[in-house]
């Protein structure tokens, strides 16, 4: 857990960064860090372990989850050198994206309730800062401020729920919550389950799942595109694993949940990819179909059984498939960053041409989009694959044709934009990219074939 | 291992991915070369073919162990005539572009041969899900020729060819993982999913065939699954047609011989006539359409959803004269198609027109292109000694065996296509010049030698079919008399 260590100490070092005068080494040293907080956690082993007396435990199902985060993290550090650029807040934006990743460190391997709770808040805190962080901007500052509203809301939700099981149980820890429900079961007055419903639906905001997704297009089309990028890839990871361990930890009562989560599934399947077909703006778009997705990792959740633990393979699965999602999201959204700063807007017209403006980016967009669209031989097809044949394992054969349905819907949107950049006569100059974006780019379209390539590999893990 | 085969897929992808990386202006001839290159690679393959043995040149690595996925790929005769199809017409496309200057030759060259090797991988493919995975791969460079050089409207048609069939191949995904699922050792091992399906209750069977069903009936297309067809065809560049119907259509009959009927026999039986019919249906529709056709383009688009509905029929006899007339139909058809729409290219390209009202009186012009355009509409009228010929005697043929009724319908098909083939012919060539067609100039070098092959192929595959016909016949009797022996079990 030398890891956690690392990424707080290195958020820590960001913020004095500019008494000490090293602006200019900063991103250089946050990447060696987290080069080195990944190695750590590595190096910890493989094995289910507990530290700070049971306030975190370490999973396999957190560990995949964390190491994916730093990942996306270092990935994103590297695309981002132009939103961190400016002298006058360097330091605060760096400190702030390395508190997100260690709020969200703790998020997917909490021990204890407490611990879940501090994990949301140092991470939606610096959240609500990013969002806001184009202080000049009014969209920003709408974004931050909605984010911040629905998100102390969707927390004190959780807090009530929190507050409700540990009246029911006695123990604020999971290994105490799972041991009571395991021996004294009949003993659990019914507001216990009350308090279960509300921790989802707290988490349910936190990972925008229909109907608690209302923030999330106006959130995300207002922040920052690069802020952006990351609230659809590394928050969510964190989200989905915290939701994850929550539902395994509460698996006993699933009578209590099940309906819930199932009507949660539909309703994410069908309603943001039914919005993102009437969206004009990509990043807006790019917001429903991100929602889109969850919907895709929740029918993975209702599609596991008792016999899986966290090993299980759902679990494998929704690794697999939040790593497909977040490189293709990740390459998205920086392509989306690139053509706003160009021509000054996000609207799916502004994206006419691209292929004859800038190749590369016309091309790597597509690759990231038919690998959400999942298409094959990409990782997203395969990511969809696994979802749709676990679903269908367990019997829900209807929610799979309904999931195949919600992809078709995904591929008629991506594909607008896909046209545009393709076939229309584009106006405007061509883009000149640096060539550590280039490198990037090619970095990400290595991804997304590799990550299918070498499923085996990711799934072994 | 046997490494052939996997050189085989993936030369051309190799190649396009060279031109996609450096960029390269001289795109056009290191294709043609490529496509060569190919090609004398499958002759050595057809000539150290063993005809007497059913799958060789195979290749076999685990992928995906987790899902049951392996690279696992071989030929047997029907594999091979449509490799060969492939690589014979490929380097005729890429030809036939030689006279017109697309932007970025890199990537349309590119496209192409990144198609060549899904299609190939598709007809090699020996397991479930790798066969999916190229018949998607195959999808996305044709999209894109379209997308990037069709006419107009193309970005809505594109889209609607390319969702459509994409909905199709997602019914087959899930009969495939359907059978997986009920695979022993959980494999997409196509043995295995023989074996799975084979041994599925009638119900389930029955579900498993239309799923697979639609989704092949929409690639070929056949009746009522083809109304993407006629809007693409018309649409899409003269390459990108050629693709589509010359070889791209081929992936749906050749997945009725391999992946449907040996898979799901009893559903087969239950629901063959049924498919027949449609097929049947389609042609008669599809040939009285294009009886009143104005542009040329979508009359011989029509003609082909005709033609693609005699093949489907007579193979879904499953007779050794249906499926063998099957197979020397689609080398013919391939051929023959490439051909007419090259000639209409050729002629729209020239006159800026496709419409039959405007045209007349190229052949008092043109004497050379009127030679070869008569040879190659002859061949798909079907007159004896031409390819045309074989294999719709075999079809019709199979037909009659199977229901002399259905056999005489689906013979019309010959009168049918002679009347608007001819009439067609006759507006567009004869007659009065007129202003259009006044400056019609013959045919260039590089269309002639796209178009005098073609001819060639067309007579020497009509006077000598045997040569096509023992190829593919051990294999094709080989999966008659496991469905037979399949059906003998069961009752």
């Amino acid at each position: 857990m030398n890891a956690i260590y690392v990424i707080s100490g290195l958020g820590i070092l960001a913020l004095v960064a500019e008494v000490f005068s090293f602006q200019r080494l900063l991103n250089a040293l946050v990447l060696i860090g987290l080069v080195a907080a990944a190695f750590l956690l590595v190096k910890d082993g493989e094995t289910s372990t507990a530290y700070f007396n049971n306030m975190i435990i370490l999973s396999e199902a957190a560990r995949g989850a964390i190491l994916l985060m730093i990942i996306i993290t270092a990935l994103w550090v590297w695309m981002s050198t132009d939103y961190l650029a400016p002298e006058e807040t360097k330091t605060d934006r760096t400190s702030l994206i390395l508190f997100v990743l260690t709020g969200g460190v703790l998020m997917v391997s909490f021990g204890n309730m407490a611990m879940l709770f501090l994990g949301i808040e140092t991470l939606s805190l610096s959240l609500y800062t990013l969002a806001g962080s184009r202080k000049n901007s009014l969209s920003s500052t709408e974004a931050a401020f909605k984010y911040f509203l629905m998100g102390s809301f969707a927390t004190g939700f959780l807090l009530f729920g929190v507050a409700l099981v540990y009246g029911a149980t006695g123990a604020f820890d999971v290994q105490g919550i799972t041991n009571k429900l395991l021996n004294h079961a009949d003993t659990i007055p019914i507001f216990f389950h009350v308090g279960v419903i509300l921790i989802l639906v707290g988490l349910a905001f936190k990972i925008s799942a229909v109907p608690f997704h209302f923030w999330a297009p106006d959130v995300y089309e207002g922040a920052p595109t690069h802020i952006t990028a990351l609230m659809a890839t590394v928050v969510k990871i964190a989200g989905v694993i915290a939701f994850y361990q929550i539902l395994i930890m509460f698996y006993d009562v699933s009578s209590t949940w099940h309906l819930a989560l199932e009507t949660m599934t539909v309703l994410t399947l069908l309603i943001p990819n039914v919005a993102a077909v009437l969206q004009n703006s990509a990043k807006r778009m790019l917001a429903y179909s991100s929602v889109g997705h969850i919907g895709f990792v929740l029918l993975t959740m209702i599609s596991f059984n008792s016999n899986d633990g966290v090993y299980s393979p759902a679990s494998k699965v929704i690794f697999y498939y939040l790593a497909a999602y977040s490189v293709a999201s990740l390459a998205s959204f920086n392509i989306v960053a690139i053509v706003e700063k160009n021509t000054g807007h996000v609207s799916i017209a502004n994206f006419k041409g691209l292929f004859k403006r800038n190749p590369l980016l016309a091309v790597s967009l597509t690759i990231a989009l038919l690998s959400l669209a999942g298409i094959p031989p990409l990782a997203g097809f395969f990511g969809k694959y696994m979802v749709f044949v676990l679903a269908i394992l367990s019997g829900n054969i209807l929610l799979a044709l309904l999931g195949i349905v919600a992809s078709l819907i995904g591929v008629y949107y991506y594909f607008r934009i896909i046209g545009a950049m393709y076939f229309q006569e584009g106006h405007g100059e061509p883009i000149e990219i640096s060539l550590s974006i280039r490198v990037w780019m090619f970095v990400m379209i290595g991804l997304s074939f590799g990550l299918a390539i070498f499923a085996d590999f990711i799934l072994g893990r | 291992m046997n490494f052939t085969t996997l050189i085989l897929i993936f030369f051309p992808f190799l190649i396009a991915l060279v031109l996609f990386a450096f960029r390269l202006q001289q795109a056009k001839w290191i294709a043609l070369i490529t496509s060569l290159l190919e090609l004398a690679f499958s002759f050595y393959m057809l000539f150290q073919f063993n005809k007497n043995e059913s799958v060789q040149f195979v290749f076999n690595l685990p992928w995906i162990t987790s899902l049951g996925l392996s690279f696992s790929v071989g030929l047997d005769g029907i594999s091979l005539l449509l490799v060969l199809l492939t690589n014979v017409l490929v380097p005729f496309i890429i030809l036939s572009s030689f006279g017109k200057t697309y932007g970025t030759p890199f990537t349309f060259s590119g496209l192409i041969l990144t198609m060549q090797s899904a299609l190939i991988g598709v007809f090699a493919a020996r397991d479930g899900l790798l066969f999916y995975l190229f018949w998607e791969m195959a999808l996305i460079p044709i999209y894109f020729i379209c997308l990037i050089w069709g006419g107009e409207n193309r970005g809505r048609i594109t889209l609607k060819f390319f969702i459509y069939t994409l909905a199709g191949s997602l019914f087959m995904l899930i009969a495939l993982v359907y059978l997986y699922l009920h695979t022993p050792n959980k494999t997409f091992d196509i043995i295995a999913l023989y074996e799975a399906g084979r041994a599925l209750p009638i119900h389930d069977q029955n579900l498993i065939f239309w799923g697979l069903f639609v989704a092949f009936a929409i690639k070929m297309p056949v009746f009522p699954f083809h109304t993407w067809q006629p809007d693409t065809y018309t649409v899409a560049p003269a390459q990108g047609t050629m693709l589509l119907s010359g070889i791209m259509l081929k992936m749906g009959i050749y997945g009725l011989i391999r992946w449907l009927v040996p898979v799901v026999p009893l559903a087969f039986k239950e629901w063959g006539s049924t498919a027949i019919v449609l097929s049947v249906i389609g042609i008669i529709y599809a040939s009285a359409i294009a009886l009143v056709q104005k542009d040329y383009k979508r009359l011989i688009a029509y003609s082909s959803i005709a033609h693609v509905g005699l093949i489907a029929a007579g193979l879904l006899t499953w007779t050794t004269l249906g499926v063998q007339g099957a197979m020397i139909q689609m080398l013919s058809h391939g051929i023959i198609a490439v051909g007419l729409f090259f000639i209409v290219e050729i002629i729209f390209e020239r006159t800026k027109s496709r419409s039959l009202d405007e045209l007349g009186g190229i052949r008092n012009i043109a004497p050379s292109l009127t030679a070869v355009f008569i040879i190659i509409m002859l061949g798909s009228v079907a007159l004896p000694l031409t390819s045309g010929f074989v294999g719709e005697f075999l079809l019709i043929n199979s037909l009659f065996q199977y229901q002399y009724l259905i056999g005489g319908v689906a013979g019309l098909t010959i009168i049918l296509g002679a009347v608007y083939m001819l009439v067609a012919f006759q507006r567009a060539m004869s007659g009065e010049t007129n202003l259009i067609t006044s400056t019609f100039t013959d045919l260039t070098i590089s269309e002639k030698l796209v178009l005098f092959p073609i001819v060639i192929i067309i007579l020497l595959m009509g006077i000598f079919p045997n040569f096509i016909l023992d190829v593919s016949e051990p294999a094709v009797n080989n999966l008659i008399l496991q469905l037979n022996q399949t059906a003998a079990a069961i009752k």
